[in-house]
């Protein structure tokens, strides 16, 4: 097992907020608009550096949405802020139409995704964002795994010419990721190869996923690890390939399990080779309040599950050979 | 700044802007009838409007640019009234008017409420989902004051629309960031799918409702006579740069031109039959030649 190691935790919106201020100066025609959460963005450095190229909306998500797709006529590109929750289902007609109907280069960033705003409960919390926006007909889907990616990914979707789905968290986790990485929209990160078993992990559960790697190592299981970072379009290729090799799949995500990377990667996989496969995700329920940590062992999205569904998916690869 | 630029679409006079509109009010019952689905009743009553606007009022290209970096603006926020949209559109030269016999037909680029995801020129927003122009709107507005580009962006609503919740944030956002190269016009018919909009759900004192908001509103009660179409938006132009979004609430009859179409919501949505069509084309002159 390839060895990760972090010497800093900061959080994935720090990633964004630092990234879009980079993006504002690399391009002038990227705006940004806020729905009453320029602190919980991190957009405040964005609006020191460019205040006439940030319009503050109030709490009306609809409005912000509908007046980012018109900023695009006039070749703005836009960067819309809010909860993930209020980013996804609250205006999910509102992207629909004005945003993906209508094909316009609206970038929208969503942070306190999953389960991650912990005390504030389940109104404030989404875990089916993920499946909203990816059955959206050419909307693109990222969610990054920590600050460095999440900075990366935010200037690589102010250069890509279509509408985003950007997507992270609220706590502080750490940095594995080089701070002058690439990011490429679409293209899988392996982060350690293997040949047991196939696990695919997005989000902040990458992290996790590699903790649960070295824990397997321990016990001379040699699990591939794969950073999801593009839900859609999905690298197909990485994941098949990896699939040939080791024969099974665990799938992890701060998601209902319904609708997020596992059933991209179950369809994927149904119609090219079929193949056991576990989910590591929220059993379709809502959350609840408590502290992210706890939630996340509560709903089962730690290394500990990881590594016991990487187990029941070989023993279930063994009965069918 | 921006440089804006002059575009030579011929502006037509009262007298041409009549026959113009008796055209496409023949395109629209035509239109509806072909596909045998569609919203004629709106549509008859907004033709002048969008008549006045696109041949005498706006300062548009029809070679169309997405962008539309210095030229007037227009978004249709009712989007169910595509047919006298679609008719404008090609009479000012957007696309060939043959293309209006495939409206809402398969494999068209006239989809029954528009969209741009066909490509067709002219149209800068999907809309159909009520309640979306406004806000559209104000950020191609904002756009504008960014890229140092004073043309004025107008905006349609039907009245029933202001229904949706949506409207009121935007109405909120526009005064507050003086938003002043804005019209937003209200087809104010007083009818909905369900019937009179007073029964289904009142709106109220629109006028105050607006100018509580901020707006500069303009009230116009002959919304089907040319003269006045034309006179109360230029007032509007007129109004503009002052500091303030400007609203136009516009009297106007649905189904307007047709006798048995008009003043009722029965023909929001209903097609009419060979011989309805028949009654109807009888009632319009033709000016310009069918499609």
């Amino acid at each position: 097992m390839k060895k990760y190691t972090y010497t800093d935790k900061k959080d994935t919106r720090s990633g964004f907020g630092d990234g879009l201020l980079e993006a504002g100066k690399r391009n002038p025609e990227v705006v940004a608009l806020c729905a009453d959460l320029v602190g919980s963005l991190k957009m405040a450095d964005f609006i020191k550096a460019f205040p006439e190229r940030f319009f503050q909306t109030g709490i009306a998500e609809a409005n912000m949405i509908g007046m980012a797709a018109g900023l695009t006529i006039g070749g703005k590109i836009p960067f819309t802020g809010t909860f993930a929750n209020f980013s996804t289902g609250r205006v999910y007609d509102q992207i629909r139409q004005s945003v993906a109907y209508s094909d316009k280069n609206v970038k929208i960033c969503a942070s306190h995704a999953g389960l991650t705003l912990g005390e504030d409960g389940a109104t404030h919390q989404i875990l089916e964002d993920i499946g909203l926006m990816k059955m959206l007909p050419g909307m693109t889907v990222i969610n990054p795994c920590d600050y460095n990616q999440t900075k990366a990914a935010t200037i690589a979707i102010a250069e890509h010419h279509g509408p985003v789905y950007l997507r992270f968290g609220r706590p502080v986790v750490p940095i594995f990721t080089d701070a002058d990485q690439k990011f490429e929209i679409g293209k899988a990160w392996m982060v350690n190869e293997g040949a047991d078993v196939s696990i695919f992990a997005t989000g902040h559960l990458v992290w996790e996923a590699i903790q649960a790697g070295e824990k397997l190592a321990e016990e001379g299981i040699d699990a591939e690890i794969i950073n999801i970072h593009t839900i859609k379009p999905l690298d197909a290729e990485a994941v098949l390939k990896s699939v040939a090799k080791t024969g099974c799949v665990v799938t992890a995500e701060e998601h209902n399990r319904l609708g997020g990377l596992g059933d991209s990667i179950a369809q994927l996989l149904a119609v090219n080779n079929p193949t056991p496969q576990e989910y590591v995700a929220v059993n379709d329920s809502f959350g609840e309040s408590g502290t992210p940590a706890q939630l996340m062992t509560k709903y089962g999205l730690d290394a500990e599950h990881i590594i016991a569904a990487a187990k029941k998916v070989m023993a279930r690869k063994k009965q069918n050979s | 700044m921006y440089c804006n630029k002059t575009y030579h679409l011929m502006k037509q006079n009262i007298e041409q802007l009549k026959q113009t509109a008796s055209q496409v009010r023949r395109d629209i019952v035509r239109m509806v009838h072909g596909c045998q689905s569609g919203h004629p009743g709106g549509s008859l009553g907004c033709t002048d409007f969008l008549v006045a606007l696109y041949f005498n009022i706006m300062n548009n290209d029809p070679s169309f640019n997405m962008d539309a970096k210095g030229e007037d603006l227009f978004f249709l926020s009712n989007g169910h009234i595509s047919p006298v949209f679609y008719s404008v559109l090609a009479h000012a030269g957007y696309f060939d008017k043959s293309e209006l016999g495939t409206f809402r037909k398969l494999n068209s680029r006239l989809q029954g409420h528009p969209t741009t995801h066909e490509g067709l020129p002219g149209v800068r927003i999907a809309s159909g989902s009520l309640g979306q122009g406004l806000s559209v709107a104000i950020g191609a507005a904002l756009a504008k004051r960014l890229n140092g580009d004073d043309s004025i962006v107008y905006t349609l609503h039907g009245d029933g629309e202001l229904q949706e919740g949506q409207i009121w944030e935007a109405a909120m956002f526009a005064p507050h960031n003086k938003l002043d190269r804005l019209i937003a016009t209200v087809d104010y018919n007083g009818q909905q799918i369900d019937g009179p909009t007073e029964m289904v759900l009142s709106l109220g004192n629109l006028k105050a409702k607006f100018e509580a908001f901020g707006w500069e509103v303009l009230e116009e009660p002959n919304g089907n006579d040319m003269a006045s179409v034309v006179a109360v938006l230029e007032k509007a132009k007129s109004l503009t740069g002052k500091g303030k979004p400007i609203a136009i609430l516009l009297k106007t009859g649905m189904g307007y031109g047709v006798d048995f179409m008009m003043g009722s919501h029965k023909w929001h949505g209903v097609a009419p039959n060979d011989e309805q069509l028949a009654t109807a084309l009888a009632q319009l002159e033709e000016t310009l030649g069918d499609y």
